[in-house]
């Protein structure tokens, strides 16, 4: 540290300069607006509101609903992202020949941006016509109004296409954390006699655990930032029934003008995610530490 | 869901005092650039440097997709035509809220476009926030417009703190389509094959008790499910043809103000007529649509812009017309698309040629007329070419006691107020809810609205 010289800070200038312009400048305004009346066609921050804003979103049912949505959607995407990804790259870390095959397979769809795999997805969920409603059919579920028109359904759906949109990118880190693991210790495991299930449970799981928590943490977070995909494929709907946090924040701010009580909101959902963050770094201290202790 | 990389910010050339050698060099190879990219003005090296696209160039914003769009089209082509290849950059944004929020944003950001689009009843609120300049009696003479020449309820409708806040191009009403196979089997068409005069309550319901004889089923399809606008439409409507009817908000949206009374008579009305098994009870936009196409049904309502996909159905024989007066006076939902001018430093020239743009756009209504809407421009309006145009000279008529949603900064077409009071109201249409827990509801989701200060 003590090497730092003033020709390191004119390397990071160009990065710092858009860093405060875009990310570190507007949250300040943010944390200041969200006790203003700031309207999006006004300059300056408006009138004061003291903690008005915040009240309001504490008394408002659709930014609990909100909430909750998110909450949903995380508990709908987390755990059949990490098993999953985790199941697709143990079994492919196993696959002696056309490896890259499978590589390329479960990591293809991540390249899509979420506007693509929105569409395909409306497509697939389409009523009656799409391609989900022949299995459907199959197993002898109403085609009724579409899994996407249905409010108990349709954050289902959502999760599902963002299921198949991002595992890919979870399944590499597991399989790098994979190959990281010497094979001797499988052999060594072998010659004891211990069964293929055995060593991914002996072995592979506990040397996997760093990766596991990572992308644990980093799932929640993308989780609990969704936007995107409920945005393109219900807006919100069918009424508010997957209205998420962001999208209450972007309509608060954009269409009814009211930058302040979207501040408001969005210092709320900064406060969530941070807790929730901080309880899976605890979590996962603790276990660390039990392992070994033991 | 994840972080995108930030967009490029646009490239300033900065003015320093100390200049070191490399830097003037980096400069002046900016500087060059800059300039012959801005020699070209073309809209790349505008956006960089944050200068007007060409002044002579017309930046125009409109919201039409569909068969809208393309008669818009036509009509910036034949302005094209007129004035240049390259005199208008006309852009088409997806309607609805994200809409307005873009041009808001626009005049915000000072970088507005020249002329813009508007929902009639989403320029108030763009007004009440500064987002408007008005137009003045003197930009009108400037380009041989007066107030009369366009439809007065049109006109009057726009009129905000007595100033012109946009020029109405159209109204587009709610309007009655009719399915001319079924009526004619119900006896309902007279002898030129045109809907009967069904004004009043009793006329009304007998020929939908006639009907619903004839299709064994529904009478009349309005649109409720995943359909917030279609019900608002249809209550509005019916709401305003009684003479206790007071406007829904007051004071800018603060205040609740619908009568109670006629709220509960016109929605326990409606679902009378559902309970009759006249009225659909849940059917969404596109099938509401097609069970009139397919004689499901005799009658449909909605706006006449669905002129449009129902001329594209082979074989179908539909008419239409304004919706009848049930109750004591003619009233029907209407909005007017109209032009704006985003609040902008303008030269008197540019004002003139904008003004000119609106002018040549306005000549062309008739093509405009084609698809439904009732043009506000009065010459057109009167030339024998519309006048003879079929089905439109039918409802043409309801445009002059069209009545508009409420001013509100909440307000307006395809609004959070529309679609909050909308969703209530097709709820008591699929027997959901009773009126009296539709008017609770929409009362105590409307709160953070009435009772937060409008932002504008």
């Amino acid at each position: 540290m003590r090497h730092r010289t003033p020709q390191a800070w004119l390397f990071l200038t160009p990065f710092v300069v858009f860093y405060v312009a875009f990310m570190i400048g507007p949250t300040v305004w943010m944390f200041f607006a969200s006790f203003f009346h700031t309207s999006t066609v006004h300059s300056g921050l408006g009138p004061f509101a003291g903690l008005d804003n915040y009240l309001e979103m504490f008394g408002r049912a659709d930014f609990w609903s909100a909430l909750w949505h998110t909450l949903q959607f995380t508990l709908y995407t987390v755990p059949p992202l990490v098993i999953l990804s985790f199941v697709m790259a143990v079994l492919t870390n196993r696959v002696a020949r056309g490896q890259w095959f499978f590589r390329l397979a479960f990591f293809l769809p991540f390249i899509l941006p979420s506007a693509t795999i929105s569409l395909i997805w409306v497509f697939v969920f389409t009523p009656s016509t799409g391609l989900w409603s022949l299995p459907a059919r199959m197993v002898g579920l109403e085609p009724g109004a579409g899994i996407l028109s249905d409010p108990s359904t349709a954050m289902i759906g959502i999760a599902i296409a963002t299921i198949w949109w991002t595992i890919g990118f979870n399944f590499v880190l597991f399989l790098a954390g994979l190959q990281d693991i010497p094979r001797e210790l499988y052999e060594a495991a072998a010659v004891d006699g211990a069964t293929p299930w055995q060593q991914i449970v002996r072995l592979t799981v506990p040397l996997l655990n760093r990766t596991t928590g990572l992308v644990i943490l980093l799932q929640i977070i993308a989780s609990l930032k969704i936007f995107d995909q409920v945005y393109l494929m219900t807006e919100g709907g069918p009424g508010i029934s997957t209205q998420v946090a962001l999208g209450l924040i972007t309509d608060t701010a954009f269409t009814s003008n009211r930058i302040g009580a979207a501040s408001a909101a969005s210092v709320l959902l900064f406060l969530i995610i941070l807790v929730i963050a901080i309880i899976q770094q605890v979590v996962s201290r603790v276990g660390t530490a039990r392992e070994e202790g033991s | 869901m994840r972080n995108r990389p930030p967009r490029a910010a646009p490239v300033r050339s900065v003015e320093s005092p100390a200049i070191s050698r490399r830097r003037l060099f980096g400069a002046g190879a900016l500087a060059a650039s800059t300039l012959t990219v801005a020699g070209c003005s073309t809209p790349l090296a505008a956006g960089l440097l944050g200068t007007q696209l060409d002044p002579e160039v017309i930046v125009y914003w409109n919201l039409f997709g569909g068969g809208d769009g393309v008669r818009m089209q036509d009509m910036e082509t034949a302005y094209r035509e007129e004035y240049g290849e390259s005199s208008l950059q006309a852009t088409t944004l997806t309607w609805g809220n994200p809409y307005y929020s873009k041009l808001t944003l626009a005049t915000v950001g000072n970088q507005p476009p020249d002329v813009a689009v508007a929902h009639l009843t989403r320029a108030k609120p763009l007004w009440t926030g500064g987002i408007l300049d008005p137009i003045t009696e003197k930009d009108l003479a400037g380009v041989g417009l007066t107030t009369e020449d366009f439809n007065a309820q049109a006109w009057k409708a726009q009129v905000t703190d007595g100033q012109n806040i946009a020029i109405p191009l159209d109204t587009h009403p709610f309007t009655l389509f009719y399915n001319k196979e079924v009526c004619d089997q119900a006896g309902l068409l007279d002898a030129d094959g045109l809907l009967v005069d069904l004004t009043g309550m009793d006329a009304f319901e007998a020929a939908l008790a006639e009907i619903s004889a004839v299709t064994e089923g529904l009478a009349i399809t309005v649109a409720n499910v995943a359909e917030t606008s279609t019900p608002w439409r249809f209550f509005w409507t019916l709401y305003n043809q009684l003479d206790a009817a007071t406007p829904f908000l007051e004071d800018d949206g603060a205040t609740i103000s619908v009568d109670e009374e006629s709220f509960l008579e016109v929605m326990g009305r409606i679902q009378s007529w559902v309970d009759q098994g006249w009225l659909n009870s849940a059917l969404d936009y596109a099938t509401s649509q097609t069970t009139m196409f397919t004689g499901g049904s005799g009658f449909y309502l909605q706006g006449e812009w669905e002129i449009s996909t129902a001329q594209s159905i082979d074989g179908l024989e539909f008419g239409m017309a304004p919706i009848p007066q049930l109750y004591d006076r003619q009233a029907v939902q209407a909005d007017s698309h109209t032009f704006i001018l985003p609040r902008k430093d303008r030269s008197p020239e540019q004002r003139q040629q904008a003004m000119e743009f609106i002018k040549a756009m306005l000549e062309q209504s008739f093509t405009w007329a084609e698809g439904g809407h009732v043009p506000s421009y009065m010459p057109a309006f009167e030339s024998a070419e519309y006048q003879a145009l079929e089905p439109q000279k039918y409802y043409a008529a309801s445009a002059d006691y069209a009545v508009y949603d409420d001013p509100a900064w909440y307000g307006g077409s395809g609004s959070t107020f529309e679609s909050t009071v909308g969703a209530q109201l097709g709820l008591v249409q699929q027997g959901v809810l009773t009126p009296e827990q539709a008017l609770q509801a929409i009362r105590a989701q409307l709160e953070i609205y009435t009772s937060t200060p409008s932002p504008l």
